[in-house]
């Protein structure tokens, strides 16, 4: 059973790497595309709903695809490295629903936030990232360790344009060695410690951001 | 109807050729609804002013457009003889005003909510620094020695490092009261500020308030429901009704004798309830 350990690590470390950098490009989306969906300029609010429904409704094999078949093909003659592909993919992908999170997450800061910044003359700027985003951050997390969750799991999908992550390897050695039942038990231990270190980093970043705040406390 | 009310004192020893705040015509409209019908008011520099009325009278929205949290339809505000959103152009006529120059007058007012809108997840220091450092560009150093000094005089200097959620309400609306005075306004406007409190807490807030207008020469609006706090601190006292000002004059003429049915009606039953 050791020998099984080095190429399912090997996967593992794949999937790790596409899972933290995804993140990255999925909070980033999702910051910009929710900016975009509460915009007063119509023109940047369409572009961000029709980049959320598009990433949303639909498929996010045939999305991977798209990135990795289609634009190298004319006309758009765009080649992206399947690790490239992978990240953008599942960033793009979980962003969109991360996008509709957090716009629900800024609607729900209560409207006398922004109205003692408009009283205390704070530019646009400082009230969006000093005063209304970090309110909304700490209620964006719980539906937030969901989607990055998703995105791990999402990851296992990255063996069909060709990268070697866990699940790839775990499927790979079921056939070579036929120790189904140890290397399948494995890949799913791997993944939940995973998805365990996901909700643990989410849940320190949450105690800073509600540092001060007693839910149900004092008021 | 007309606007005009039956007393038209005000104070004697406030200048009348510069007002601090003028309405002129000052109309808002929300759909059919007329919450400002032609509103005609100034307020000298210094003087007191205590609105009252019933609910959906236009109070509170009175100085939501003072605050240009809302706009208006028609007519004119004019802060330090400066209008509020519009401004001269080259040949003087006025057209709406910039966002740069809205904020410069803008800076001249300071409000403090009913609803405290402390920034939770801020301490009392950084919700008084925060905009005297971003807004008015003071150093860290002398925002938070402007901070000590109106926490002291608010009394809750040894609540420096403490959140919001860690104070009473009426402490909250006393950080408040600190965190708009630190912008250093000209007028400062109390929306209801001790409606949301208990009856125990009312009084300690209501003492910063009494304070504030001995030591500074400061105008003030305030909506509010206490008649009694309205009685001794005011110099004028405005009574609303469908918008308009329906009667003002000092606290003794329109407590000890109003003049108009509506006022008489609406002060009794306030008198009734407590």
């Amino acid at each position: 059973m050791i020998e099984l350990l080095p190429l399912l690590l090997q996967g593992t470390w794949i999937t790790i790497k596409v899972t933290l950098l995804g993140s990255l490009v999925a909070i980033a989306c999702a910051l910009l595309a929710a900016l975009g969906r509460i915009s007063p300029i119509a023109p940047l609010r369409w572009l961000a709903i029709v980049y959320i429904e598009v990433f949303r409704g639909s498929s996010l094999l045939v999305q991977l695809f798209w990135l990795y078949f289609v634009l190298p093909m004319p006309p758009f003659n765009i080649q992206l490295s399947a690790f490239a592909v992978a990240v953008i993919g599942l960033g793009l992908n979980i962003g969109a629903y991360g996008a509709e999170v957090l716009r629900g997450a800024i609607r729900a800061v209560p409207r006398g936030q922004a109205e003692a910044c408009h009283a205390l003359n704070l530019s646009p700027m400082t009230r969006f990232g000093r005063i209304i985003l970090p309110q909304a951050l700490l209620a964006a997390i719980p539906p937030g360790t969901n989607l990055l969750i998703e995105l791990l799991k999402n990851t296992s999908l990255v063996s069909l344009i060709t990268l070697s992550d866990l699940a790839f390897r775990a499927r790979q050695l079921n056939q070579a060695t036929l120790m189904t039942l140890e290397i399948f038990g494995l890949a799913l231990l791997i993944y939940f410690v995973l998805a365990q270190l996901i909700n643990l980093g989410m849940r320190l970043l949450e105690r800073r951001l509600a540092r001060g705040r007693m839910r149900g406390g004092l008021s | 109807m007309t606007t005009l009310s039956t007393h038209t004192a005000t104070p004697a020893d406030t200048p009348q050729d510069a007002p601090m705040v003028a309405f002129r015509g000052v109309t808002k409209r929300y759909g059919e609804l007329t919450v400002l019908d032609h509103l005609d008011l100034q307020v000298a520099e210094g003087e007191k002013v205590a609105i009252i009325g019933p609910s959906g009278s236009g109070k509170s929205t009175l100085l939501r457009v003072l605050m240009t949290l809302e706009t208006i339809d028609d007519g004119v505000i004019e802060v330090d003889g400066q209008p509020l959103t519009h401004m001269p152009d080259a040949n003087g006529s006025l057209v709406p005003a910039s966002a740069r120059y809205q904020r410069g007058v803008r800076g001249m007012v300071g409000m403090v909510f009913q609803s405290f809108n402390l920034f939770p997840h801020m301490t009392v220091r950084q919700n008084v620094t925060e905009a005297p450092i971003r807004v008015l560009g003071l150093r860290k150093a002398e925002a938070r020695q402007r901070a000590e000094e109106l926490l002291a005089m608010v009394g809750l200097e040894d609540k420096l490092e403490h959140y919001p959620a860690q104070l009473s309400g009426g402490q909250q609306q006393r950080v408040a009261i600190a965190r708009a005075l630190a912008m250093r306004p000209k007028v400062m406007l109390f929306d209801e500020v001790t409606s949301a409190l208990d009856p125990e807490l009312c009084g300690e807030v209501l003492n910063v308030i009494r304070r504030l207008g001995d030591a500074h020469n400061l105008t003030m609006l305030m909506v509010t429901h206490q008649m009694g706090f309205a009685r001794e601190f005011a110099d004028r006292v405005c009574f609303f009704n469908e918008g308009q000002i329906h009667e003002q004059g000092t606290p003794d003429e329109l407590f000890g004798n109003p003049q108009r049915e509506r006022t008489q009606a609406f002060l009794s039953a306030v008198n009734e309830a407590h």
